[in-house]
């Protein structure tokens, strides 16, 4: 049994005219119904083994673009779905723009098109597939080194109050490789058990780091 | 003795076979339904080979815990019931792993996680009086909570708890995640909440909540069996017809129906059920 | 032996009143304090295990009854019953609520009358130890005296962080040991006016420990405790006095020797003592009081409103239970417990005070409680008797861990709870423990459950069923959320500093072990704690309500709750797994708690529990309960008592 006979995709718009997307969409329904040969669109990066990107990366996604793809577990795949997402397309020059999906993730396939169409997009998942299976094999075998094994929450619960900064917790725009580093760094660093904030004044010191505003609604999605 | 461990082993070992392919049917036939192909059969076994076989991303330590208190506890239960155990026990156990998998998604802290263990525990609140007054109705007919005293049945239950089967039937579909009530997560690719409750599990994770998903589904359909069960040899057949009708009718449901709001849902389970069950367990009464 | 047993109860009643002035004595927070409270309070809890298990060990029918000839005590106890009265005339004119003086005085100026008049029947036991009792002693003997260790500490710790509040700690550690006297009297008198006398100092007990603060709140929180507790009172009285003059019995047990269908007067007096005893359990419609004794420190909610002080409402209907059996007097009671179950579990959902949950689901438990007494049945009073013993241990554990969040964290609201399991996980797994303890399947509370479930469905109730079955499906609601909310663990959090004193950890983790150990002595209590009790209430043996396999599988249930977290230390579960953050549609800002908005900016995100106030809120449903409960109450009384008139 292969584990490409269940591709789960995450589709994410970059910044595109929305042509894309509509195809993106179109291979759902019955006509195209890709769910043949298993794949879901699951809106959420842990379940997500393709990323599907559409239009060309703009300020403001790029971060966003590799927070999703930080979040989805290996073995990965990224499609560039259309132009744009693979080079920019009629934007790549516009102040905003930063350029194709590559600038931002490392792309395995990218299909062009303006707009894509689903059946070269079906193709793109099909070839997408094969480039799964030989990831899960790596994958499988730096598993065994003990590679990804890092436990983030660990650094996270020894930090005191004072470690505690806004500015240098945005660790969205590192990559997964960056982001591993810093964590070595940390457990490195808290090596020994850190000592227990002895002084109890910190600790009303420290309650506006906890939720600023405490909703009762059912709400708070970001 | 014997008997029993026989039972037991049988049901850990066919219950994800005969889960998982009740699911592939379900994908097949709501496809259809739609007007397309759709997945092939074994398509869940696929799913979940690939989630077993992936990394699996975790927010925190004790998560995987309670997903894995989940899967056994579960197991337990249908254990508890193939087994021929106390009813009671079983519905006890039941809500013990379900509180186990809302505790998952409460200790991930996440905004769509919460949120599906705040739906999650309603449904649970939604269904809990109805698999209580099953395991009553079984006892006021049967005269025992043991399983093993119901197979030995003079009659089949529904003749005396018609009323019951239809109140499980309707809370079956809360329980199954399907559509009028498929609040807390869904098997289908609604966007609102992600997945709710299971939105920070992933990979390996993942795949031991699809596979305990199987044992509940199974677990139930064997409840539902207990309606048409008796003495009589027969009754086991007419007891699996009865288990694939209402399933189809379920993934019915499942296809014609929007989803409700919470609200909704809690009303009508209730009502339902007062009006149903509880009409029926009066009149039980009555007559005893 | 007999003796021994007389004169360890003797200890029991009078040494707590000793303690008192000792207590009251020893002004400021000391060591000298902590350590006369302790061996004093060991000494009284070795007392009453001994007194427990020597009655407990004896076969068959106990025949502990003393005192036949008690003229000095009846005239100690009248001169009580005037203290007691003029401290309530006293304070109800300082605070200028004059209607307590006329609920006091007319439950306490018939019965002073009827004593001096001579018309109190004299010559029978006035004192009877018995399987209930010795049940009973052990509860108030080990729960009560643990919650009065920790008193000595969150006391001091209080006024540390309250300096509002006038530092009158002697007084309330004083009041505290009044009150363990007088359970102990209560429990093992048999004179209805012995009970009487006992039934007031609890109130009034109550009465003064709620006032502590002495702010308005407290002070009109305090009067209604005290005028519902006098009403109920009240009802006592008279129903002593009708016991005395019309069916000239003076003694409890007399009273349930009588059989109702030969003379349906007997109903009079039982139900104003079911009436009594509704209004200490605060079922509804009195259940107000309970809740606003929250007002209080956490020692006296813990003592007085979970663990003992409403288990003598429930304790009164145990006792009655046999008569209730099949009367209009029993249905009515059980018809009010099932649906104070249900109504304070809806309403539990609602609240967000921890405190506030915690008496909400003392109310709808304690419902429940008086439903399975008032069934009449042996297994009624099977689970009522275990669900009285798991809840007093589990109930106080959580208030006790309650207060001593909030004295870490300056708030006892659940929604601060969020992730309690970081920032201080010590206290943190006691808490899980204690809520595991009241509502998931291998413990104690839901095996009692289980056996009301059974008793109402032998018992032919269905309304109950189904008010049990509704009531089920809310407290799983209101726990689990609880629970989740604990559980939750967030990313850039640390460690709050554990301010709680050993003293308090003395009283903590044996509370904690007992949740743990009741979970396998189980059949073992069954057997030896239950089954005599009900041997001797209803002459009769009882087939095991829960037996054979069922608790061979509950045992496997409780040793995998443990196995699996124990087991993941050891095995390599989830080490290989990678750490992301949670799910926030990409854009969280480093963590759990902040993500980027639309402008680019760092915001706080934080997810509430449901309460659902729009639907089940306390301005929507708590009225409507009480009007529908009353009525019920009122159909009761004039029936029953209107119908023998």
């Amino acid at each position: 049994m292969k584990i490409s006979k269940s591709p789960w995709v995450l589709h994410y718009d970059g910044s595109s005219c929305n042509g894309c997307d509509i195809e993106v969409l179109a291979t759902m329904t019955p006509l195209y119904d890709v769910e043949r040969f298993g794949i879901i669109n699951t809106g959420n990066p842990k379940h997500a083994d393709i990323l599907l990107l559409t239009g060309g990366i703009n300020a403001q996604t790029a971060p966003v673009v590799r927070q999703l793809y930080n979040q989805m577990p290996d073995p990965k795949v990224v499609i560039a779905c259309g132009i744009c997402s693979c080079d920019g397309g009629i934007f790549k020059d516009c102040y905003n723009i930063l350029g194709g999906s590559d600038k931002v993730v490392p792309v395995d396939v990218y299909v062009p098109g303006c707009a894509v169409r689903p059946e070269a997009l079906i193709d793109g998942v099909v070839k997408a597939l094969a480039i799964l299976e030989e990831k899960r094999v790596k994958v499988k075998e730096s598993m065994k080194q003990g590679y990804c094994t890092v436990d983030y929450s660990k650094i996270a619960v020894r930090m005191k109050a004072e470690d505690y900064d806004p500015a240098t917790q945005y660790d969205a725009v590192l990559t997964e490789e960056a982001l591993r580093e810093q964590a070595e760094e940390k457990i490195a660093a808290t090596a020994k058990p850190a000592p227990k904030p002895a002084a109890p004044a910190a600790a009303p010191a420290a309650k506006p780091a906890e939720a600023a505003e405490p909703k009762k609604d059912e709400g708070g999605n970001a | 003795m014997v008997m029993t461990i026989c039972k037991v082993v049988l049901y850990i070992l066919l219950a994800p076979i005969i889960g998982g392919l009740m699911e592939g049917i379900d994908r097949v036939v709501s496809a259809r339904m739609q007007g397309r192909q759709g997945p092939p059969l074994l398509q869940p076994f696929y799913d979940v080979y690939k989630l077993l076989a992936k990394q699996t991303t975790v927010v925190n330590s004790i998560q995987i815990l309670f997903v894995i208190a989940y899967t056994i506890f579960t197991i337990f239960t249908g254990a508890l019931f193939f087994g021929g155990g106390d009813m009671l026990l079983v519905f006890f156990a039941l809500s013990m792993s379900e509180v186990m998998m809302v505790l998952a998604a409460y200790s991930t802290n996440g905004p769509y996680s919460a949120m599906g263990a705040n739906r999650e525990l309603l449904q649970m609140m939604c269904y809990e009086p109805m698999i209580l007054l099953v395991a009553i109705g079984f006892y006021e007919v049967h005269g025992s909570f043991m399983v093993n005293d119901m197979l030995a049945g003079q009659a089949p239950a529904v003749f005396k708890i018609p009323g019951m089967l239809i109140g499980f039937l309707f809370i079956l579909t809360i329980k199954f995640r399907k559509s009028p009530f498929d609040m807390s997560t869904s098997h289908h690719a609604h966007q609102e909440m992600v997945k709710g409750l299971t939105s920070d599990i992933s990979g390996s994770n993942l795949g031991l909540y699809e596979i305990a998903e199987w044992y509940d589904q199974v677990l139930m359909m064997g409840i539902v069996a207990m309606f048409f069960i008796y003495n009589n040899p027969v009754s086991y057949v007419i007891a699996i017809v009865a288990c694939v009708i209402f399933y189809l009718l379920e993934t019915f449901i499942d296809n014609v129906f929007p989803r409700v709001k919470y609200m909704a849902m809690l009303v009508s389970s209730w009502v339902v059920i007062l009006v149903t069950a509880g009409t029926n367990l009066l009149i039980l009464s009555v007559i005893n | 032996m007999n003796i021994q047993i007389l004169k360890a109860v003797d200890f029991l009643i009078f040494f707590p009143f000793v303690m008192a002035v000792l207590m009251f004595c020893i002004k400021k927070a000391s060591l000298l304090r902590n350590i006369v409270a302790g061996l004093g309070g060991f000494s009284i809890m070795i007392t009453a295990i001994l007194v427990g298990t020597k009655v407990l060990g004896t076969q068959g029918v106990t025949k502990n009854t003393f005192l036949t000839e008690t003229a000095v005590y009846d005239h100690i106890i009248m001169g009580g019953e005037i203290l007691l009265m003029c401290i309530v005339v006293f304070l109800s004119i300082k605070y200028k609520k004059y209607y307590a003086i006329l609920l006091s005085m007319l439950g306490t100026l018939p019965v002073l009358w009827m004593d001096l008049t001579g018309q109190a029947l004299e010559g029978s036991a006035h004192m009877r130890v018995d399987f209930l009792s010795a049940v009973m002693i052990l509860i108030v003997g080990i729960v009560g005296i643990l919650i009065c260790i920790y008193a000595c500490g969150y006391m001091k710790d209080y006024h540390n962080h309250h300096t509002e509040v006038e530092d009158r700690s002697n007084y309330f550690l004083a009041l505290l040991f009044v009150f363990i006297g007088a359970m102990f009297g209560l429990i093992v008198s048999d004179n209805l006016g012995w009970i009487y006398f006992f039934w007031e100092i609890t109130s009034v007990c109550s009465f003064l420990l709620i006032g502590y603060t002495r702010t308005e709140e407290a002070v009109n929180n305090s009067f209604r405790a005290l005028w519902m507790n006098l009403l109920g009172g009240c009802g006592f009285a008279f129903g002593l006095m009708y016991c005395n003059m019309t069916l000239k019995v003076s003694n409890l047990s007399a009273l349930t020797q009588l059989v109702p269908r030969e003379n349906m007067l007997v109903m009079v007096p039982v139900t104003l003592f079911a009436f009594a005893a509704l209004t200490k359990s605060a079922q509804f419609p009195f259940s107000r009081w309970l809740l606003g004794a929250m007002v209080a420190p956490t020692p006296s909610s813990a003592l007085l409103h979970s663990a003992t002080m409403v288990k003598i409402g429930v304790y009164m209907l145990i006792r009655l239970s046999p008569m209730l059996a099949g009367t209009f007097t029993g249905v009515m009671i059980t018809v009010i417990g099932g649906f104070t179950f249900f109504a304070a579990s809806l309403l539990a959902i609602t609240v967000s005070d921890g405190k506030k949950v915690l008496a909400y689901s003392t109310i709808s438990n304690l419902g429940l409680i008086t439903a399975c007494a008032g069934t009449g049945t042996t297994e009624g009073v099977w689970a009522a008797t275990m669900l009285i013993l798991f809840h007093a241990v589990s109930k106080s554990l959580l208030f006790q861990t309650v207060g001593d969040i909030e004295n870490c964290m300056h708030s006892r609201d659940v929604e601060d709870m969020h992730g309690l399991i970081i920032k201080l996980p010590k206290l943190a797994f006691i808490m899980i423990i204690g809520i595991c303890g009241m509502f998931m399947a291998p413990f104690g509370m839901l095996v009692s459950k289980w056996a009301a479930l059974k008793s109402f469905v032998d018992s032919n109730s269905v309304w109950l069923v189904l008010f049990l079955v509704f009531g089920s499906g809310s407290t799983l609601f209101y726990w689990a959320k609880w629970l989740g909310k604990i559980c939750t663990v967030i990313h850039q959090s640390y460690e709050l500093e554990d301010i709680t004193p050993r003293s308090e950890m003395i009283s903590l983790f044996p509370l904690t072990t007992m949740i743990v150990v009741m979970c396998f002595a189980f059949p073992w209590m069954s057997d030896h704690m239950i089954q005599p009790i009900l041997n001797e209430a209803f002459h009769k043996n009882i087939p095991n309500v829960i037996g054979g396999s069922d608790v061979i599988i509950m045992m496997i249930m409780v040793t995998m709750i443990f196995i699996i977290p124990i087991g993941s230390r050891f095995l390599a579960i989830g080490k290989k797994s990678k750490m992301t953050m949670s799910y926030v549609a990409g854009v969280n800002a480093g963590d759990d708690r902040h993500y980027i908005d639309s402008f680019g900016k760092e915001r706080a995100l934080y997810m509430s529990n449901w309460y659902m106030t729009d639907y089940f809120g306390e301005d929507k449903l708590l009225a409507p309960s009480i009007a529908i409960s009353a009525v019920i109450v009122l159909v009761m009384l004039i029936i029953v008592i209107g119908g023998t008139i």
